[in-house]
């Protein structure tokens, strides 16, 4: 009797206190159309791929603000290329923040760093490689995070439980390299345990002009190298193979008028060899031209990767200069154009992306990427036709 | 005639006579007024309207914390549009030096420090600029005191300041205070060239906590464009023991 009654009254204190701090639903659906300009190299690939993707989010809050749930699914389905079909799970989070701590456990994403054209430092989750050739899109990575917060700034240890390999597109999809890579015969330098968990501390501050970073990552690369194998019937295709590794990354951002100086620098060590990396480079932007609202921003970035042609990015000795156009109107106009250039083979790869509001609750996102000019022992030659356009239009709910 | 007319114009002058010490006395209290509130949240809404009476509207939410011989520290979410749901800004005012300010991408996860150079651009797409909206400290302006002038039946002091600060959009504004509360009633915006740009009024203040004077609906109009953004504000909430804990990087990252 007593128990009904309590349940009864914990019935009525979710339904009644609870929606004052409600259970929030909210997420988006897109349809995106991608269409490549050249005959596709290998007769499987088409030249138009359909696809759709839905995301959703569930979000609650609670003591005061302390405590975070949340929920985000997530599926895309396409044409022809059954690798990029697939079903991730970004966030399923629990948050707990204090005065001076926050623990934050489940799945989550994490942003390191400062530059645009290229994500050094940023290694935490595994890239979902299949949903954009930017590269920006991420699986959710199993973590436990406790964030340690004092007046000298943010320290940041993480135990990322669980390796995700990095997806790449099938057969039949595009863009990907020739042969295919072969996700299902990955290597691993380390089994069990070792290979599974990784262990990152980072100390973050902000000082006035300055906002710095310095990070340290042991455990399997997010990034593999690639073996080239054939198999009995004499087909080649590339294995990923997963070092384990340990990279020390800094990360600094000086924010003075209207310039920002950005820089990104990586150690890393591991079997096959010791890489230097890092990017350089400044946005400086022209704010409300002629009282319009317009913004442009001028950006520069430079690239190095000791690695030369064997690096997992295809920036590793080249110059990325691009404009950046806010108009700031009601529907939020966004443009950025940038070009990237191979100091040494002078590969250039160009890049416009549009995104536009209309209707209040959709958005339309339009991306133009170019491949041209890449001599065959470029890491991009296996792009050369890839070139694509792609438009995905999203209702957001 | 024309002698009589320039004494005329000596008699008179000495009542609209720039009055500098006056007009800083008045905004002084104005801020005075205004001190130690400590921490306050309100829930805000803008709708955007066109020449064509087309409207469209977004809300966000926004906490701020008034700091000792500083600019507040504030913390904006944007609920709607859609699309920009769970994107925040964080921003730390100062009076003369460049503001700090961040911004939250929520897609990416991202946390950007931005520029704080963008004072005159429009927020949001709305009428109103970025200067339009940060926290009112007494050292951003030169003052002066112009004279009285009745505005919507409401007996007012009618100050002119000049920006001191870097990157605004405007050479001064025509403050009226009203003599009572010690509160803005309206406000003309001059452009770089001096012509009136936008009027920004408001229209029921509510007291709070028994001191503080809160507007619930302001009004901004473009005169160029023919534009117009209303803000509406709602449940206002003081003193809920917020520290600069809750406008830190880190909450900004959970901010939603």
């Amino acid at each position: 009797m007593i128990h009904k009654k309590i349940y009864q009254l914990s019935l009525c204190y979710l339904l009644i206190i609870n929606p004052l701090q409600a259970w929030e639903i909210s997420g988006s659906v897109g349809i995106e159309s991608l269409a490549f300009i050249n005959q596709p190299l290998d007769a499987q690939q088409h030249p138009h791929y359909l696809s759709g993707v839905i995301e959703g989010e569930l979000h609650h809050e609670w003591d005061e603000g302390n405590q975070v749930f949340a929920f985000v699914p997530y599926f895309r389905v396409s044409q022809y290329d059954n690798k990029r079909t697939h079903f991730d799970i970004r966030e399923l989070t629990w948050v707990k923040s204090s005065q001076d701590w926050e623990l934050r456990l489940g799945f989550r994403k994490v942003f390191w760093g400062v530059t645009e054209s290229k994500h050094l430092v940023d290694i935490v989750n595994q890239r979902d490689s299949v949903e954009n050739s930017d590269g920006e899109d991420k699986l959710g990575q199993p973590m436990i995070n406790f964030a340690w917060i004092q007046e000298w700034g943010t320290l940041d240890l993480l135990l990322l439980t669980g390796f995700r390999e990095m997806t790449f597109a099938g057969e039949q999809g595009r863009l990907r390299t020739q042969p295919s890579v072969n996700s299902d015969l990955a290597q691993f330098e380390k089994k069990g345990f070792e290979r599974q968990v990784a262990y990152a501390v980072r100390w973050s501050h902000s000082m006035g002009d300055w906002d710095v970073g310095f990070s340290h990552f042991y455990g399997t690369s997010r990034d593999p190298l690639f073996l080239v194998k054939t198999d009995d019937s004499g087909q080649v295709s590339l294995i990923p193979y997963y070092e384990n590794i340990n990279q020390s990354s800094l990360d600094i951002q000086a924010t003075i008028g209207n310039w920002l100086w950005k820089g990104e620098a990586m150690l890393r060590d591991a079997q096959s060899d010791r890489t230097f990396a890092s990017t350089l480079g400044f946005e400086y932007t022209f704010f409300n031209i002629a009282n319009s609202g317009l913004d442009i921003g001028l950006l520069t970035e430079y690239s190095y990767d000791s690695r030369g042609v064997f690096a997992p990015s295809l920036l590793q000795d080249d110059f990325f200069v691009g404009l950046r156009f806010a108009l700031n109107d009601v529907q939020d106009t966004q443009i950025l154009a940038g070009i990237m250039i191979d100091r040494v083979s002078q590969a250039q790869f160009y890049n416009i992306e549009a995104s536009r509001r209309f209707f209040e609750s959709f958005t339309v996102d339009i991306q133009a990427r170019f491949f041209n000019g890449a001599p065959p022992n470029d890491p991009s030659y296996f792009l050369r036709n890839d070139s694509h356009f792609r438009m995905e239009m999203t209702y957001h709910f | 005639m024309k002698k009589i007319l320039i004494s005329l114009l000596f008699c008179l002058s000495p009542l609209v006579q720039a009055d500098t010490v006056k007009g800083l006395e008045i905004m002084t209290e104005v801020e005075h007024r205004d001190l130690g509130w400590a921490d306050m949240s309100a829930n805000l809404k803008m709708r955007l309207k066109n020449k064509n009476g087309d409207e469209h509207e977004r809300s966000l939410r926004m906490k701020t914390l008034e700091m000792q011989n500083d600019g507040d520290k504030s913390l904006s979410i944007f609920d709607s549009p859609r699309d920009v749901k769970g994107t925040a800004f964080l921003s730390f005012t100062h009076a003369l030096e460049a503001d700090e300010q961040w911004l939250y991408l929520p897609a990416l996860k991202r946390v950007k420090r931005i520029s704080s150079s963008n004072k005159s651009g429009p927020f949001l797409g709305s009428e109103f600029a970025f200067e339009d909206l940060s926290s009112f400290e007494l050292k951003k302006y030169h003052y002066d005191y112009l004279g009285d002038e009745v505005i919507n039946g409401i007996l007012c002091f009618m100050i002119e300041t000049q920006p001191q600060y870097e990157h605004s959009g405007y050479t001064r504004t025509l403050v009226w205070i009203d003599k009572q509360r010690y509160i803005p009633i309206k406000i003309d915006y001059y452009d770089r060239k001096n012509a009136l740009l936008k009027t920004q009024t408001f229209d029921n203040y509510q007291q709070y906590l028994g001191q503080y004077w809160r507007v619930n609906q302001s009004l901004m109009t473009n005169h160029l464009t023919g534009k117009s953004t209303a803000l509406i504000w709602e449940n206002y909430q003081f003193r809920q023991g917020l520290t600069e804990r809750q406008f830190d990087k880190n909450t900004l990252k959970r901010s939603r």
